[in-house]
């Protein structure tokens, strides 16, 4: 396969890419032009037909769900979601940070499509620099008539304002974040109804990650055929792989769907540090089950990792060496959720809890004989059983480390200990 | 009312809604106040809660909620030391912190004596293709060394300046 040329990492590293001067210098928002010479039908269709799927962990197909809004909703928004929390992602960052104008024009493409006049970005309240860039690139497009009434003469109003979250990766699940934006607690609503149906205020809203509108203005200009060309059967697009760890040159590398997480690893993040080797990865962020070195031939797609028991999620590669200690891996992880959790409902709050009990003990040599079998029967009470994902994402390392590296936590145990 | 029931919103689409909400200025109205004593005080909570037209219970159940709003005090400069894998694996995480523990003569959680300099562990900073990670105020520190601790760390006791 030819190298692959850049599409939604092609500015980030040009002198000064965050301004709006430079976007346009480079072919900026003339996708705009083209989808507002469309009809929002159009565009709909056009996303629909690119396979494009959502990038923020769940891959749910981005053009259908806009279809899934009431066509006679009197007020419909749209909601951006810039909370990048999941451990081992650093793309979002990257691209608010230094390409601002490229999630923008999704946006206001996204927005037209759907029919919405007011779009409310979330920006995970870390993110100081972040903030400043979305503030002036929305500042700068209502100068160059990209944002505002009659945008670029075509009818259409949008205005777009900036709220900043303040410590809650629960707030990165959707109607969290919508529960956030409201200015309450960030705890996930019940769902259906879906937020395309009862999202912000009651309105029918749809919520997009930065990565998957980014998408979007190159859709529009290069059309749906170019895109679905690009990727597996059912992944397509260029996707942003970051990759962190025990690697020579971490970072973000874009590429097609359906690249070897071998040559993900080995070609482009210079391969294992000190030519040590892969004991284990993590394809998508903590919340997606690990992998052993035998399975990195897997294709880096929706359907190649579910058919390997992950899962793509948020496209977040974390390596681990033959150095690294698992009962300390999986420690670490239940960690970040048991305080991510937002303690709404027993499972996550307790269970994850009563995990993260057994998992100290046994890294610290006091676990009891049956804290295996204790830790599996506590992810069975939680996983899937919780209101939001974050209780089963929290299993998965836990399961996944458990079955894959079960040695290693038993050498751990303390024999000698009594019920 | 069921828990299922209450966290639904409780109105249908479009019922003459005046949206967005005042109560959805509370975060920003919560930073803006934070700034003024660097954490939210008793009367900092109240005030916010008159003006958004909430009560100080629902407010102070919101800012208790997000982990970047303060109900104590903390120093002047807030040393965040990212915990996340990533970092962990890279040699950073709590061997971070342990070194900046026993320059400061302070413990992750910890303020020191003087009330300028508080150490902290927190959550994935998102920079983890440059780990080791922390963070002071607003200046993110990444692909950290001992040196570059040092250094941050000599910046912060001269009384330099951050973010």
């Amino acid at each position: 396969m030819a190298e692959w040329e850049p599409v939604l990492l092609a500015n980030v590293h040009r002198p000064n890419s965050e301004k709006i001067g430079t976007y346009l210098a480079h072919g900026g928002y003339q996708a705009l032009r083209k989808a507002l010479s469309m009809s929002p039908e159009a565009v709909v269709a056009e996303v629909k037909a690119s396979g494009l799927r959502g990038r923020g962990g769940a891959g749910f197909p981005t053009g259908v769900k806009w279809g899934f809004l009431p066509p006679d909703a009197p007020v419909k928004y749209l909601a951006v979601n810039t909370d990048e929390g999941e451990p081992g992602t650093f793309k979002d960052r990257l691209i608010v940070e230094r390409d601002p104008h490229a999630i923008l024009e999704g946006v206001i493409i996204a927005a037209y499509a759907i029919g919405a006049h007011r779009a409310f970005v979330y920006i995970r309240g870390e993110f100081f620099l972040g903030v400043k860039r979305w503030i002036k690139a929305i500042a700068d497009a209502y100068q160059h008539g990209f944002l505002g009434k009659d945008i670029l003469g075509s009818g259409f109003d949008l205005d777009v304002s900036v709220h900043r979250g303040a410590g809650a990766y629960i707030c990165g699940e959707e109607t969290a974040m919508l529960e956030s934006l409201e200015g309450k607690r960030g705890q996930p609503r019940l769902k259906p109804p879906y937020p395309a149906q009862v999202g912000l205020w009651g309105r029918p809203t749809i919520v997009q990650n930065v990565e998957t509108l980014a998408n979007v203005p190159h859709i529009i200009l290069r059309g749906a055929a170019w895109y679905a060309s690009i990727g597996t059967e059912q992944s397509k697009g260029p996707k942003i792989f970051c990759v962190s760890g025990h690697v020579n040159r971490p970072g973000n590398y874009e590429l097609p769907l359906g690249t070897p997480l071998r040559e993900i690893i080995e070609k482009y993040a210079g391969g294992v540090r000190y030519g040590r080797h892969i004991k284990a990865v993590i394809p998508g962020g903590v919340s997606t089950p690990m992998l052993t070195a035998r399975q990195i031939d897997v294709p880096m797609a929706f359907e190649t990792l579910a058919a390997a028991g992950s899962a793509l999620g948020t496209g977040a590669v974390i390596v681990m060496d033959e150095t690294t200690d698992m009962v300390e891996v999986a420690r670490r992880i239940t960690d970040f959720f048991v305080h991510e959790s937002c303690g709404a409902c027993v499972p996550c709050r307790l269970g994850g809890f009563r995990m993260l009990e057994r998992l100290e003990a046994i890294a610290r040599g006091r676990g009891r004989p049956d804290d295996l079998a204790k830790l599996e029967s506590l992810a069975r009470g939680i996983s899937g059983l919780t209101f939001c994902p974050l209780g089963t994402g929290m299993c998965e390392p836990v399961l996944s480390g458990l079955a894959l590296y079960r040695d290693e936590f038993v050498a751990r145990l303390n024999t000698a200990a009594k019920r | 009312m069921t828990m299922d029931a209450a966290r639904q919103t409780p109105h249908a689409p479009g019922a003459g809604l005046v949206d967005p909400t005042k109560q959805a200025m509370l975060l920003s109205a919560l930073y803006l106040a934070q700034e003024q004593a660097g954490y939210l005080t008793p009367a900092a909570i109240e005030r916010v809660a008159q003006r958004l037209g909430l009560s100080p219970g629902q407010v102070y159940s919101v800012a208790s909620f997000y982990s970047l709003f303060r109900i104590e005090p903390v120093g002047r400069y807030v040393i965040q030391v990212c915990k996340g894998l990533s970092c962990y694996l890279c040699g950073g995480a709590e061997k971070v912190a342990d070194y900046i523990s026993a320059k400061l003569g302070i413990r992750p959680g910890e303020t020191t004596p003087d009330g300028r300099i508080t150490l902290e562990l927190v959550e994935c900073l998102a920079s983890c293709g440059t780990a080791p990670a922390m963070r002071i105020n607003d200046q993110l520190y990444e692909n950290l060394t001992l040196d570059a601790i040092d250094l941050a760390l000599e910046r912060l006791l001269e009384g330099g300046e951050h973010g």
